[in-house]
Protein backbone atom coordinates (compact mmCIF):
# COMPACT_ATOMS: atom_id res chain seq x y z
CA UNK A 1 0.00 0.00 0.00
CA UNK A 2 1.56 3.58 -0.53
CA UNK A 3 1.00 5.83 1.83
CA UNK A 4 -2.21 4.98 3.34
CA UNK A 5 -2.65 7.80 6.08
CA UNK A 6 -5.21 10.29 7.50
CA UNK A 7 -5.27 13.90 9.06
CA UNK A 8 -5.84 15.33 11.38
CA UNK A 9 -6.06 19.49 11.63
CA UNK A 10 -3.06 19.84 9.21
CA UNK A 11 -1.08 17.20 9.87
CA UNK A 12 -0.64 13.58 8.59
CA UNK A 13 -0.62 10.12 10.29
CA UNK A 14 0.52 6.68 9.30
CA UNK A 15 -0.35 5.29 12.22
CA UNK A 16 -4.14 4.39 13.10
CA UNK A 17 -3.53 3.45 16.70
CA UNK A 18 -3.68 6.20 19.07
CA UNK A 19 -2.61 4.85 22.78
CA UNK A 20 -2.72 5.92 26.17
CA UNK A 21 -0.28 6.46 28.79
CA UNK A 22 -2.27 5.20 32.12
CA UNK A 23 -1.60 2.61 34.25
CA UNK A 24 1.31 1.17 33.46
CA UNK A 25 3.76 -1.01 36.27
CA UNK A 26 6.90 1.90 34.87
CA UNK A 27 7.87 4.45 33.11
CA UNK A 28 9.71 1.94 31.42
CA UNK A 29 7.08 -0.22 30.60
CA UNK A 30 4.72 2.53 29.20
CA UNK A 31 7.90 3.18 26.82
CA UNK A 32 8.51 -0.07 25.02
CA UNK A 33 4.29 -0.43 25.07
CA UNK A 34 4.52 2.75 22.86
CA UNK A 35 7.28 1.78 20.93
CA UNK A 36 5.89 -1.85 20.15
CA UNK A 37 2.58 -0.38 19.09
CA UNK A 38 4.17 1.73 16.60
CA UNK A 39 1.79 4.95 17.58
CA UNK A 40 2.24 8.53 16.68
CA UNK A 41 0.24 10.23 18.86
CA UNK A 42 -0.14 9.41 22.37
CA UNK A 43 -2.95 10.16 25.24
CA UNK A 44 -1.79 11.89 28.49
CA UNK A 45 -3.54 13.50 31.32
CA UNK A 46 -3.00 17.39 33.20
CA UNK A 47 -2.47 17.09 36.52
CA UNK A 48 -0.93 19.59 39.26
CA UNK A 49 2.62 19.18 39.53
CA UNK A 50 4.15 17.38 43.09
CA UNK A 51 6.52 20.04 44.17
CA UNK A 52 8.57 16.88 45.37
CA UNK A 53 9.68 16.39 42.06
CA UNK A 54 8.71 13.03 40.65
CA UNK A 55 10.08 11.62 37.48
CA UNK A 56 7.76 12.99 34.00
CA UNK A 57 5.55 10.92 32.07
CA UNK A 58 7.26 13.01 29.22
CA UNK A 59 10.66 10.77 29.60
CA UNK A 60 8.59 7.96 28.19
CA UNK A 61 7.42 9.06 25.05
CA UNK A 62 9.75 8.68 22.22
CA UNK A 63 11.29 10.89 20.28
CA UNK A 64 8.59 12.31 17.60
CA UNK A 65 5.39 11.24 18.96
CA UNK A 66 3.03 13.49 19.31
CA UNK A 67 1.11 14.49 22.74
CA UNK A 68 -2.69 14.30 22.76
CA UNK A 69 -3.22 15.80 25.97
CA UNK A 70 -6.86 15.02 27.50
CA UNK A 71 -9.59 16.83 29.61
CA UNK A 72 -9.97 13.32 31.78
CA UNK A 73 -11.33 14.25 35.15
CA UNK A 74 -13.64 17.56 34.17
CA UNK A 75 -17.20 17.16 34.59
CA UNK A 76 -18.11 20.46 33.51
CA UNK A 77 -17.65 22.64 29.86
CA UNK A 78 -15.79 25.15 31.76
CA UNK A 79 -13.19 22.48 33.83
CA UNK A 80 -12.74 20.96 30.46
CA UNK A 81 -11.58 24.33 28.44
CA UNK A 82 -9.70 25.59 31.37
CA UNK A 83 -7.71 22.23 31.31
CA UNK A 84 -7.59 22.39 27.74
CA UNK A 85 -5.62 25.81 27.63
CA UNK A 86 -3.49 24.37 30.63
CA UNK A 87 -2.65 21.46 28.25
CA UNK A 88 -1.79 23.97 25.67
CA UNK A 89 0.43 25.89 27.56
CA UNK A 90 2.07 23.21 28.99
CA UNK A 91 2.27 20.89 25.96
CA UNK A 92 2.93 23.93 23.37
CA UNK A 93 0.19 21.63 21.45
CA UNK A 94 -3.27 22.42 19.65
CA UNK A 95 -4.25 18.99 20.23
CA UNK A 96 -6.99 18.12 22.57
CA UNK A 97 -8.98 15.23 23.57
CA UNK A 98 -12.24 16.76 24.87
CA UNK A 99 -13.38 14.55 27.92
CA UNK A 100 -16.34 15.77 29.81
CA UNK A 101 -18.01 12.92 31.81
CA UNK A 102 -21.58 13.13 32.95
CA UNK A 103 -21.64 9.69 35.55
CA UNK A 104 -18.64 8.58 37.83
CA UNK A 105 -20.16 5.15 37.30
CA UNK A 106 -19.78 4.55 33.60
CA UNK A 107 -17.64 7.77 32.23
CA UNK A 108 -20.04 7.99 29.39
CA UNK A 109 -20.12 11.78 28.29
CA UNK A 110 -22.05 14.39 29.28
CA UNK A 111 -22.88 15.54 25.65
CA UNK A 112 -24.83 18.63 25.53
CA UNK A 113 -20.84 20.07 27.79
CA UNK A 114 -18.89 18.19 25.20
CA UNK A 115 -20.79 19.63 22.44
CA UNK A 116 -20.35 23.64 24.61
CA UNK A 117 -16.83 23.04 25.08
CA UNK A 118 -15.71 21.80 21.75
CA UNK A 119 -17.33 25.55 20.13
CA UNK A 120 -15.24 27.42 22.62
CA UNK A 121 -11.79 25.38 22.22
CA UNK A 122 -12.57 25.47 17.95
CA UNK A 123 -13.39 29.13 18.39
CA UNK A 124 -9.55 28.95 20.79
CA UNK A 125 -7.73 27.37 17.26
CA UNK A 126 -7.45 24.29 18.81
CA UNK A 127 -7.70 20.63 17.00
CA UNK A 128 -10.51 19.65 18.93
CA UNK A 129 -10.78 15.37 19.23
CA UNK A 130 -14.11 14.89 21.60
CA UNK A 131 -14.75 11.63 23.15
CA UNK A 132 -18.74 11.09 22.85
CA UNK A 133 -21.17 8.24 22.81
CA UNK A 134 -21.86 6.24 19.72
CA UNK A 135 -24.70 8.39 18.96
CA UNK A 136 -24.90 9.37 14.99
CA UNK A 137 -26.11 12.69 15.83
CA UNK A 138 -23.96 14.14 17.82
CA UNK A 139 -21.43 13.10 15.67
CA UNK A 140 -22.49 15.37 12.94
CA UNK A 141 -23.20 18.38 15.55
CA UNK A 142 -19.05 17.36 16.57
CA UNK A 143 -18.04 17.82 12.83
CA UNK A 144 -20.38 20.93 11.85
CA UNK A 145 -18.62 22.36 14.68
CA UNK A 146 -15.15 22.20 13.16
CA UNK A 147 -14.20 19.49 15.38
CA UNK A 148 -10.88 17.57 13.33
CA UNK A 149 -11.85 14.21 14.55
CA UNK A 150 -14.91 12.49 16.21
CA UNK A 151 -14.20 9.69 18.70
CA UNK A 152 -17.11 7.76 19.47
CA UNK A 153 -16.49 4.85 22.12
CA UNK A 154 -16.89 1.29 21.25
CA UNK A 155 -17.77 0.09 25.12
CA UNK A 156 -17.93 1.92 28.15
CA UNK A 157 -13.83 3.15 29.61
CA UNK A 158 -11.12 0.37 30.58
CA UNK A 159 -14.52 -2.29 30.36
CA UNK A 160 -12.88 -4.18 27.19
CA UNK A 161 -16.20 -5.25 26.27
CA UNK A 162 -15.02 -4.86 22.57
CA UNK A 163 -17.26 -3.24 19.23
CA UNK A 164 -20.93 -3.22 20.95
CA UNK A 165 -22.65 -1.33 18.15
CA UNK A 166 -20.93 -1.84 15.33
CA UNK A 167 -24.43 -0.35 13.04
CA UNK A 168 -24.16 2.90 15.03
CA UNK A 169 -20.63 2.74 14.12
CA UNK A 170 -21.12 2.42 10.56
CA UNK A 171 -24.05 4.57 10.36
CA UNK A 172 -21.32 7.32 12.00
CA UNK A 173 -18.87 6.42 9.61
CA UNK A 174 -20.85 6.79 6.36
CA UNK A 175 -21.75 10.39 7.44
CA UNK A 176 -18.50 11.27 8.37
CA UNK A 177 -16.48 14.20 6.92
CA UNK A 178 -13.41 14.26 9.60
CA UNK A 179 -12.14 10.79 10.58
CA UNK A 180 -14.13 8.87 13.09
CA UNK A 181 -11.48 7.66 16.04
CA UNK A 182 -12.84 4.91 18.12
CA UNK A 183 -12.16 5.68 21.42
CA UNK A 184 -12.50 3.41 24.59
CA UNK A 185 -13.67 -0.23 24.83
CA UNK A 186 -11.14 -2.70 22.74
CA UNK A 187 -9.66 -5.24 25.26
CA UNK A 188 -7.89 -7.50 22.67
CA UNK A 189 -6.97 -7.34 18.80
CA UNK A 190 -9.66 -8.59 17.03
CA UNK A 191 -11.70 -5.80 18.49
CA UNK A 192 -9.61 -3.38 17.28
CA UNK A 193 -9.51 -5.13 13.59
CA UNK A 194 -13.33 -5.34 13.71
CA UNK A 195 -13.10 -1.37 14.50
CA UNK A 196 -11.14 -1.07 11.37
CA UNK A 197 -13.18 -3.39 9.05
CA UNK A 198 -16.26 -0.97 10.28
CA UNK A 199 -14.18 1.98 7.96
CA UNK A 200 -13.22 3.66 11.14
CA UNK A 201 -9.80 5.49 10.58
CA UNK A 202 -8.27 5.04 13.95
CA UNK A 203 -8.45 3.28 17.46
CA UNK A 204 -7.73 5.06 20.33
CA UNK A 205 -7.39 2.49 23.35
CA UNK A 206 -4.97 2.65 26.89
CA UNK A 207 -6.42 -0.31 29.10
CA UNK A 208 -6.91 -2.62 26.38
CA UNK A 209 -2.62 -2.80 26.05
CA UNK A 210 -1.92 -1.61 29.96
CA UNK A 211 -4.39 -4.08 31.24
CA UNK A 212 -3.12 -7.35 29.71
CA UNK A 213 -0.39 -9.68 31.38
CA UNK A 214 2.23 -8.65 29.20
CA UNK A 215 1.30 -5.29 27.65
CA UNK A 216 4.05 -5.03 25.56
CA UNK A 217 3.15 -7.82 23.68
CA UNK A 218 -0.19 -6.77 23.16
CA UNK A 219 0.67 -3.81 22.20
CA UNK A 220 2.11 -5.17 19.18
CA UNK A 221 -0.52 -7.30 18.74
CA UNK A 222 -2.91 -4.27 18.57
CA UNK A 223 -0.59 -2.69 16.03
CA UNK A 224 -0.83 -5.96 13.41
CA UNK A 225 -5.25 -6.05 14.14
CA UNK A 226 -5.24 -2.49 13.09
CA UNK A 227 -3.04 -3.22 10.43
CA UNK A 228 -4.95 -6.35 9.50
CA UNK A 229 -8.63 -4.92 9.81
CA UNK A 230 -7.54 -1.59 8.01
CA UNK A 231 -6.06 -3.72 4.82
CA UNK A 232 -9.37 -5.71 5.15
CA UNK A 233 -11.44 -2.46 4.86
CA UNK A 234 -9.59 -1.25 2.15
CA UNK A 235 -10.22 -4.82 0.30
CA UNK A 236 -13.49 -4.79 0.29
CA UNK A 237 -14.74 -7.81 1.93
CA UNK A 238 -17.02 -10.84 0.42
CA UNK A 239 -20.65 -10.75 0.66
CA UNK A 240 -22.07 -12.93 2.90
CA UNK A 241 -24.42 -15.84 1.74
CA UNK A 242 -26.10 -18.10 3.82
CA UNK A 243 -25.44 -21.66 1.59
CA UNK A 244 -22.34 -22.93 0.39
CA UNK A 245 -20.46 -22.07 -3.30
CA UNK A 246 -17.73 -24.43 -3.84
CA UNK A 247 -13.81 -23.18 -4.05
CA UNK A 248 -12.79 -25.96 -6.51
CA UNK A 249 -14.19 -26.33 -10.04
CA UNK A 250 -16.69 -28.83 -10.67
CA UNK A 251 -15.30 -28.96 -14.10
CA UNK A 252 -12.96 -32.44 -14.63
CA UNK A 253 -14.36 -34.16 -11.78
CA UNK A 254 -14.09 -38.10 -12.25
CA UNK A 255 -16.82 -40.04 -13.06
CA UNK B 1 8.19 36.84 52.76
CA UNK B 2 5.48 36.38 50.79
CA UNK B 3 2.66 34.09 51.09
CA UNK B 4 1.18 32.05 48.07
CA UNK B 5 -1.11 29.47 47.51
CA UNK B 6 0.27 26.56 45.17
CA UNK B 7 -1.94 23.87 44.47
CA UNK B 8 -3.85 24.74 46.95
CA UNK B 9 -1.23 24.85 49.71
CA UNK B 10 0.37 27.79 51.46
CA UNK B 11 3.96 28.48 51.14
CA UNK B 12 6.23 31.25 52.51
CA UNK B 13 8.60 32.17 50.02
CA UNK B 14 11.56 35.07 50.40
CA UNK B 15 12.88 36.81 47.27
CA UNK B 16 10.72 35.57 44.91
CA UNK B 17 8.96 38.09 42.53
CA UNK B 18 7.99 37.00 39.27
CA UNK B 19 6.66 33.83 37.76
CA UNK B 20 9.86 32.07 36.56
CA UNK B 21 11.62 33.23 39.60
CA UNK B 22 9.47 31.26 41.76
CA UNK B 23 9.86 28.05 39.17
CA UNK B 24 13.22 28.25 39.98
CA UNK B 25 12.89 28.71 43.90
CA UNK B 26 10.89 25.05 43.26
CA UNK B 27 12.79 23.01 41.06
CA UNK B 28 10.53 22.94 38.42
CA UNK B 29 11.75 22.28 34.64
CA UNK B 30 9.74 25.44 33.33
CA UNK B 31 9.35 23.93 29.90
CA UNK B 32 6.54 21.47 30.40
CA UNK B 33 4.63 22.75 33.09
CA UNK B 34 1.72 25.45 32.37
CA UNK B 35 1.41 28.36 35.37
CA UNK B 36 -1.91 29.77 36.16
CA UNK B 37 -2.69 32.79 38.77
CA UNK B 38 -5.70 33.87 39.79
CA UNK B 39 -7.13 31.70 37.02
CA UNK B 40 -5.08 33.48 34.45
CA UNK B 41 -2.50 31.89 32.43
CA UNK B 42 0.47 33.34 32.41
CA UNK B 43 2.24 32.81 28.50
CA UNK B 44 5.89 31.44 28.94
CA UNK B 45 7.20 34.37 27.34
CA UNK B 46 5.34 36.32 30.05
CA UNK B 47 6.94 34.23 32.94
CA UNK B 48 10.08 36.70 33.79
CA UNK B 49 7.73 39.49 33.84
CA UNK B 50 4.61 38.48 35.53
CA UNK B 51 4.85 39.67 38.90
CA UNK B 52 3.38 37.79 42.13
CA UNK B 53 1.72 39.83 44.95
CA UNK B 54 0.48 38.20 48.67
CA UNK B 55 -1.69 35.70 48.86
CA UNK B 56 -1.71 34.88 44.99
CA UNK B 57 -3.36 31.70 44.28
CA UNK B 58 -1.31 29.97 41.31
CA UNK B 59 -1.98 26.71 39.94
CA UNK B 60 1.63 25.03 38.23
CA UNK B 61 0.34 21.60 36.14
CA UNK B 62 1.97 19.21 34.16
CA UNK B 63 1.45 15.81 32.36
CA UNK B 64 1.03 12.25 33.91
CA UNK B 65 0.04 8.89 32.08
CA UNK B 66 -3.94 8.95 31.11
CA UNK B 67 -5.93 7.54 28.38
Amino acid sequence: MTQDTFKLGDREFRSRLLVGTGKYASLEETREAILASGAEIVTVAVRRVSLSGEDSILKAIPEGVSLLPNTAGCYTADEAIRTARLAREAGMTEFVKLEVIGDKKTLFPDIPATIEAAKQLVDEGFTVLPYVTDDPVTALRLQDIGCAAVMPLAAPIGSGLGIKNPYNLRIIIEQARVPIIVDAGVGTASDAAIAMELGCDAVLMNTGIAAAKKPILMAEAMREGITAGRKAYLSGRMGKKLYATASSPLDGLID
Amino acid sequence: MMNLIINGEELQVADVLSVSELLEHLKLDGKRVAVEVNLEIVRREARSSFALHENDKIEIVSFIGGG
